[in-house]
């Protein structure tokens, strides 16, 4: 694995307690107005140039909304949000929607440079290295460009920015938005239902699959405004598509929020991998600022032989509540998840996932790695359930838990509930603490504290990293060892 | 190369002193063994000289090349060439054998301001090394020490060991846990090894080891001090007698 050296250097080269992204771009933004109501959703759907559907649609949902309490279940703790102190709405000037490159601020285009986005499709040809990967890039509230459109195009695949499907395929998105979380699932997908505002659309058609890489890489820039972001993917019968997504915030001392929702849909046969990296600023070391990621993502696997895969880094957040799930309704449909969740500081993570099996002859796999570091608090929540009629249903499950220091927290809760006999379900759990026989041992070779920390954390992780497409596992390797740093001594 | 005077340590925690006085000089070349009881003081010597920060030294000095090395960390004396073959080896769940070996001949190499192994310089080195301690290219790919019999942990230590190229090798307890062709095996690694500007620590229990790797000094150890010297007869002499009659004399 040449990337641990990698790691190890890029551990070296870092002081503690450096975000790399926590930079912010100056730029004009165009806002609506603070605070949550009707008018506002109004506003959001006007400046998306919205169906009047689309609109009622929110209005219904923020009805519903208003009768919801905020949950309390996850093992997390932050003060009570003002929903009506925050921005639903914030893009650029003079851009509501994604333009042609040349016309974007180059103030933006330099963001994304920094960030290491290309946005380029020219250069991204230029470069013989790395493959293909498709971006469609999200400024706050907007979507800014999105690459490659048209050569997806020719191969039949629909990538864009869900603002632009919704008024470009009303009726493809209106078969299936809401379908997997429902407007009425819970009360930040609620909210999320009544003001998103953009977020990606991908449609893979019967038989492709899909030619290149789809990555969404979102960017919160503007001060206390929400990003709610919304994704929709739907594979047809026997179509093929991986997609990424990554997530990045500048430094602040308050707290941002972040409440997305993202459907799967994957038909007979079809295969959707979803993949996570998840920087968003943690906050400071006392603690300070940082956003609070409540995120609702679930796949149903409708048809028959369907599979869907999730796998996330989780190094970000202030306060991460995130429960990628896979809902098993297609006989012999396969549910896949793989977590690294990375918490240090005063980070704090409640994650896991839901695997539901309802069709027959079903399986899920579930691998889930916390590290806590510092003061943190890293729960892993996941549940398995089969329906009466589920025959022959199956899941591994596999929680390892990863102390570095003793003054952090892992605790894992699983649920599991069968009511079909058939049932097979495994369940593994480890806790272990890099020990002070390992360090040692390390440093008897000469190889100094971090980067033992480092090659021990890689080793441990090793088998989530596997799952990330190529590109990004050197990423996601050397971003787990910057999260731990100055997490020893 | 290793003088040890008068030390005196004890465990950090509760401040139990283990090591009470010792004195002992090893030389350029050299092959000294340690022998002694259990809980003569023998393990925490190996950890004492490696740096463990569990121990703590009170008095006396440990001088390697003439230098005291009381305010190294581990790091920096291996980085100096003293080696530990650990009784225990410890597993690295996730990290292959190899990738372990390429980061610690790397960061000894970066720390003494050297270049980086090229993969294939790498590859054949350790290939070189590894056949002749017979490990297979299977047991490399494996995690380090997860799962591997005591013979191959054991077999992995000295592999390291010749890969790292110490200049003070300390073995402790070795032995521990071989068969008869395991224990030739690993003897004959260290005996590969022995040459006029390295010396080798051997702390063993028993006289079994020091039939394969054959001392040029062996030293009692006992409640923390070395009550006796002498050649590898002293280690017949053991075998045959026990401890008692010179821990008698000794006192």
């Amino acid at each position: 694995m040449p990337a641990v050296q990698e790691t190890i250097d890029q551990v070296r080269l870092i002081d503690v307690d450096q975000y790399k992204y926590g930079f912010e771009t100056t730029i004009e933004m165009e806002k609506a107005p603070k605070g949550l109501s009707e008018d506002i959703i109004r506003f959001i759907s006007a400046k998306k140039n919205e169906p009047e559907w689309m609109l009622a649609w929110r209005l219904e949902a923020y009805q519903r909304w208003l009768t919801l309490e905020e949950p309390t279940w996850a093992r997390v703790d932050y003060p009570k949000i003002d929903f009506n102190d925050l921005y639903y709405y914030a893009a650029p000037k003079n851009q509501s929607g994604p333009m042609s490159i040349d016309d974007v601020d180059p103030e933006i285009l330099k963001t994304y440079e920094k960030l290491g986005i290309p946005l380029r499709e020219q250069e991204i040809l230029a470069g013989v290295k790395t493959s293909k990967i498709a971006v469609d890039a999200v400024f706050d509230s907007v979507s800014v460009v999105t690459t490659f459109k048209e050569e997806l195009k020719k191969a039949g695949v629909i990538f864009m920015s869900i603002s632009e499907a919704i008024r470009e395929y009303p009726e493809l998105v209106k078969k299936y938005l809401g379908t997997v979380v429902p407007t009425t699932d819970n009360f930040y997908a609620t909210l999320n239902s009544a003001v998103f505002t953009d977020g990606s659309f991908v449609f893979v058609p019967k038989g492709v699959r899909c030619p290149m890489e789809l990555s969404t890489y979102f960017r919160i820039n503007e001060k206390n405004t929400g990003q709610f972001e919304r994704t929709l993917i739907i594979a047809e019968e026997g179509a093929y598509v991986s997609y990424l997504e990554g997530c990045t915030a500048p430094q602040r001392d308050e707290n941002q929020l972040h409440a997305a929702v993202v459907e799967l849909v994957a038909l007979d046969d079809a295969e959707i991998k979803y993949s996570t990296v998840q920087n968003w600023y943690p906050g400071d070391k006392e603690g300070k600022g940082g956003i609070y990621n409540f995120v609702t993502k679930r796949g149903d696997c409708r048809g028959k032989n369907s599979k869907i895969s999730w796998t996330q880094v989780e190094t970000g957040s202030a306060i991460t509540w995130k429960y990628p799930s896979c809902i098993l309704r297609g006989d012999g449909s396969r549910g896949e998840f793989y977590s690294i969740a990375v918490s240090n500081g005063h980070q704090q993570i409640d994650s896991g996932t839901k695997m539901i099996h309802l069709g027959k002859n079903t399986s899920s796999r579930i691998i889930s790695k916390g590290i806590a570091a510092g003061v943190s608090q890293n729960t892993y929540r996941g549940q398995v359930s089969t329906h009466r009629k589920a025959e022959n249903a199956r899941n591994f499950t596999q929680c390892d838990s990863l102390l570095i220091g003793d003054r952090c927290g892992a605790h894992t809760v699983p649920y599991i509930e069968a009511r079909n006999a058939s049932a097979q379900f495994e369940h593994e759990a480890t806790t272990s603490k890099i020990s002070e026989d390992q360090l040692f041992y390390c440093l008897q070779r000469g190889i100094p504290e971090e980067a033992a920390i480092a090659l021990i954390v890689n080793g441990f992780v090793k088998e989530v990293i596997q799952e990330l497409p190529m590109e990004f596992a050197v990423e996601a390797q050397k971003l787990i060892s910057i999260s731990l740093e100055g997490s020893v001594g | 190369m290793l003088e040890i005077r008068n030390l005196h340590a004890r465990i950090a925690e509760d401040g139990t002193e283990i090591i009470r006085g010792l004195n002992l000089t090893v030389n350029d070349g050299e092959v000294a063994a340690i022998m002694g009881p259990n809980g003569s003081g023998k393990s925490t010597l190996s950890y004492i000289l490696a740096g463990r920060e569990e121990y703590e030294v009170t008095e006396g000095d440990i001088l390697y090349n003439g230098e005291s090395i009381l305010e190294l960390d581990p790091a920096e004396r291996a980085t100096k060439g003293i080696f530990l073959a650990f009784q225990y080896p410890v597993e690295i769940p996730g990290v292959a054998t190899m990738q372990f070996l390429k980061v610690a001949m790397n960061e000894q190499r970066k720390a003494r301001g050297e270049d980086e192994l090229s993969t294939p310089d790498f590859m054949r080195r350790v290939k070189e090394a590894a056949a002749g301690l017979q490990i297979s290219p299977e047991m490399l790919r494996r995690p380090l020490n997860v799962g591997f019999s005591g013979g191959e942990k054991k077999r992995a230590e000295i592999l390291q060991m010749a890969l790292l190229e110490p200049k003070l090798c300390v073995l402790d307890e070795t032995d521990s846990g071989l068969d008869i062709d395991a224990l030739k095996i690993v003897a004959d690694g260290v005996n590969a090894l022995r040459s006029p500007d390295r010396s080798v620590v051997v702390i063993t229990h028993y006289q079994r080891l020091l039939d394969y790797i054959v001392p040029d000094t062996v030293h009692v150890l006992y409640k923390g001090q070395v009550i006796k010297s002498g050649d590898k007869t002293l280690a017949h002499e053991l075998e045959a007698n026990g401890y008692a009659d010179i821990i008698e004399a000794a006192a």
